[in-house]
């Protein structure tokens, strides 16, 4: 029921929208939307809490403690961005930059992408979280393009075509999967496409078929994580599009995409009884992580360089992943939690700053301290935080995949070490010049909405010092279901 | 190993023809043919399939046999050409330079797809599954075309052929997805083909021709 009702609210906004998107009270209709899939995302997350694990619908869709917590962090990042562009995209139609007709859009497919990633968390079946993750590529892909400048419908077109690719990849180790699993499970109904029957036999699934079939499915869900060598699209779609669009692409399609891959993972491992799929995880993970970090010494526009530190963060994740065990898997899902609030605080900082300053260009944008204190003080503390400066939440997760990988893995901590300096002092250098000095820019016409960007770096700052204990045991649950 | 039953020798050839085709694609600068080369690629696996649920008798093939013959022989082809006549694309030639380059890339392409399939062929139990070879290698040459093509409308054939790939690869390994999962496909490729519509018109707008050499300027600096 608490199921129907998280994925039926966006849906039916998205349907709403559609009709209504392009009056003025649009962006409150989608704020109401978004308030409700977060009250029902609570009630889904209470009667898990009280009744554990759970599956509805003839088991055609599955809650265990993993996607309980990224359902909730969907559910809350969907909201707080909503409430964030409901002025910043009313500046955006004022300086002319949207006509109503394209903010109707906006509101539709926004609420649809919400709906294809709560779809893709909480299905049970393997296929249609293919479905599901197409969906929320092909919503998406027209709100890259929203401004139509030359620049926005390149960055959408290169977002389509190489996400498009590597889905068609997903869907061959989907294949391949059905394949390892119709013997033991029966082809003809549903059941061996189900991620709960799967686990139970997982043991017994032919390892070579396994192995290629995660090996597609790691490349193909891998490169909407933005993992590299297949990262391309991902600076260009965030540095294009819409802020609020960059916020939930960097904070939640990302972690959707790596949660597609660990559920493929825990699989794969059962299956192969060897290290090869972590292997392999911490492989594209550190990759990632230096060539991002090199990366963003390079970068001159504000939101390419943070799409660069989303990718260095989930190469960071996903080496975790890999890593395996309680404790590495516990603070990988940490950092998820704290990148994806974090990062999405930054993004709606950097969005106001942007609109301050007129340009994106970080050499343009100065003195946001001066003309306004708290995007100033969100932009520097947003950084902070990503940064891994104590006593922020980033800080724990990061600390703990670090002293994990020194126990387990002693050739890669100096690996990351330098990959996180070198990521220190770009994004530091680039920061302290925005935000400090002096400035000739115009106060904004709408007040902003920074309430978001300090309830996120609240919660993470909060975490940071004290993880509450309820907290602390559902990461426990979902690390030890993760194995590894 | 026991005699071949006819419907699956001819679906062999079929596959056979499928490869073909796809290597032709690589090929072709005209946008016309490549599309009725797409066709082409559709009429044969909605064949092939045909033939696979009769030998096999499995009726749920059938269906997906309708559902290909009616998206990608009829509709989709539909809206393509309707969208070439509208942008007046009809008779556009792509230069296309290195064809031998391309093709002796492609034949690499075709040996190590074979190589890939072999794991999974030993294990299939379909009477198909000496084709999944090929449909893999089907898959890695739309890839090839979709890289070294530069024109927008040449690069979403090549993204189509991709999909024929794909479901040709899934009847060959486990006699297709179960339905509903493939109507969710459907649904989604065809969505995928009104978006690429309405990009075709918005990428013309802004640099008024569908090369994509001109999409460039996203360059690290």
């Amino acid at each position: 029921m608490e199921i129907l009702l998280v994925l039926g609210c966006p849906l039916l906004g998205a349907a709403l929208l559609a009709i209504v998107g392009a009056k003025r009270h649009a962006a409150e209709v989608s704020v109401a939307v978004s308030l409700a899939t977060l009250l029902a995302a609570a009630a889904l997350v209470t009667r898990v809490i009280r009744h554990g694990p759970m599956t509805a619908w003839d088991e055609e869709f599955f809650i265990d403690p993993f996607n309980v917590f990224l359902v909730a962090l969907t559910a809350l990042v969907g909201f707080t961005t909503a409430v964030f562009s409901r002025p910043y995209m009313r500046i955006e139609a004022n300086q002319g930059r949207l006509t109503p007709g394209r903010l109707r859009l906006y509101h539709s497919m926004y609420q649809l992408f919400m709906a294809a990633m709560l779809l893709a968390l909480t299905t049970n079946n393997m296929g249609f979280m293919w479905v599901a993750m197409e969906m929320a590529t092909l919503s998406t892909v027209l709100l890259v393009s929203l401004y139509r400048t030359r620049a926005s419908i390149e960055a959408a077109w290169k977002y389509f075509i190489l996400c498009g690719v590597g889905i068609a990849l997903a869907l061959f180790g989907t294949a391949l999967l059905y394949t390892a699993a119709e013997d033991l499970l029966g082809g003809e109904g549903m059941g061996a496409l189900l991620w709960t029957h799967l686990d139970a036999v997982k043991g017994q699934l032919e390892p070579r078929v396994m192995g290629m079939a995660f090996v597609f499915l790691l490349v193909g869900y891998g490169t909407k994580v933005g993992l590299a060598p297949l990262h391309n699209w991902l600076p260009d779609a965030h540095a294009e599009g819409p802020t609020p669009v960059s916020a939930v692409l960097s904070g939640l399609l990302l972690n959707v995409a790596l949660y597609a891959v660990i559920r493929c993972k825990i699989l794969t491992d059962g299956a192969l009884h060897s290290h090869l799929p972590g292997h392999m995880l911490m492989g594209f993970g550190l990759l990632s992580t230096v060539l991002a970090s090199f990366f963003l010494w390079r970068q001159r526009d504000i939101k390419r360089l943070f799409a660069y530190s989303s990718i260095e963060h989930m190469g960071i994740i996903t080496f975790a992943f890999g890593m395996g065990g309680p404790i590495a898997n516990f603070a990988a899902l940490l950092h998820m939690t704290m990148h994806s609030l974090t990062k999405s605080a930054i993004f709606f900082a950097a969005g106001h700053a942007t609109q301050l300053s007129g340009t994106q260009r970080m050499d343009k944008i100065r003195g946001l301290l001066a003309i306004h204190p708290s995007v100033g003080w969100g932009l520097m503390l947003g950084g902070l935080a990503i940064l891994g400066m104590p006593p922020f939440g980033v800080f724990t997760s990061e600390y703990l995949i670090l002293t994990t990988a020194m126990r387990d893995h002693p050739w890669a901590t100096p690996i990351l070490l330098i990959a996180l300096a070198v990521a220190f002092g770009a994004i530091f250098s680039r920061l302290q010049p925005m935000v400090y000095g002096d400035t000739d820019a115009q106060p904004l016409p709408h007040s902003p909405a920074l309430v978001p960007v300090f309830i996120h770096l609240g919660i993470v700052l909060m975490m940071g010092l004290y993880i509450p204990p309820a907290l602390a045991e559902w990461y426990r649950l979902a690390a030890r279901l993760i194995g590894g | 190993m026991a005699p071949l039953s006819f419907a699956t020798q001819v679906v062999q050839v079929l596959a056979g023809a499928l490869l073909l085709i796809s290597f032709a694609m690589l090929a072709e600068r005209r946008s016309r043919r490549l599309l009725i080369l797409l066709v082409w690629q559709g009429v044969v696996l909605v064949t092939s399939t045909v033939l696979v649920a009769t030998s096999a008798h499995l009726t749920h093939l059938y269906y997906s046999a309708a559902l290909t013959l009616l998206l990608k022989v009829c509709l989709l082809p539909w809206i393509l050409f309707r969208l070439m006549r509208k942008l007046g694309i009809e008779r556009d030639n792509e230069p296309l330079v290195n064809v031998p380059t391309l093709m002796l890339v492609g034949l690499g392409l075709v040996i190590f797809a074979f190589g890939l399939a072999q794991p999974v062929t030993a294990l299939a139990t379909t009477v198909l599954r000496h084709t999944l070879g090929i449909a893999l290698a089907v898959i890695l040459l739309s890839f090839l075309m979709i890289l070294a093509r530069r024109k927008a409308f040449t690069q979403v054939i090549g993204f189509l052929s991709l999909e024929n790939g794909l479901f040709f690869a899934a009847t060959s390994t486990t006699y297709g997805m179960p339905m509903v999962v493939e109507l969710g496909m459907a649904l989604d490729l065809l969505v995928a083909v009104f978006i690429f519509g309405i990009f075709f018109f918005h990428i013309r707008e802004q640099f008024d021709s569908l090369d994509l050499d001109q999409l460039e300027s996203l360059k690290e600096d």
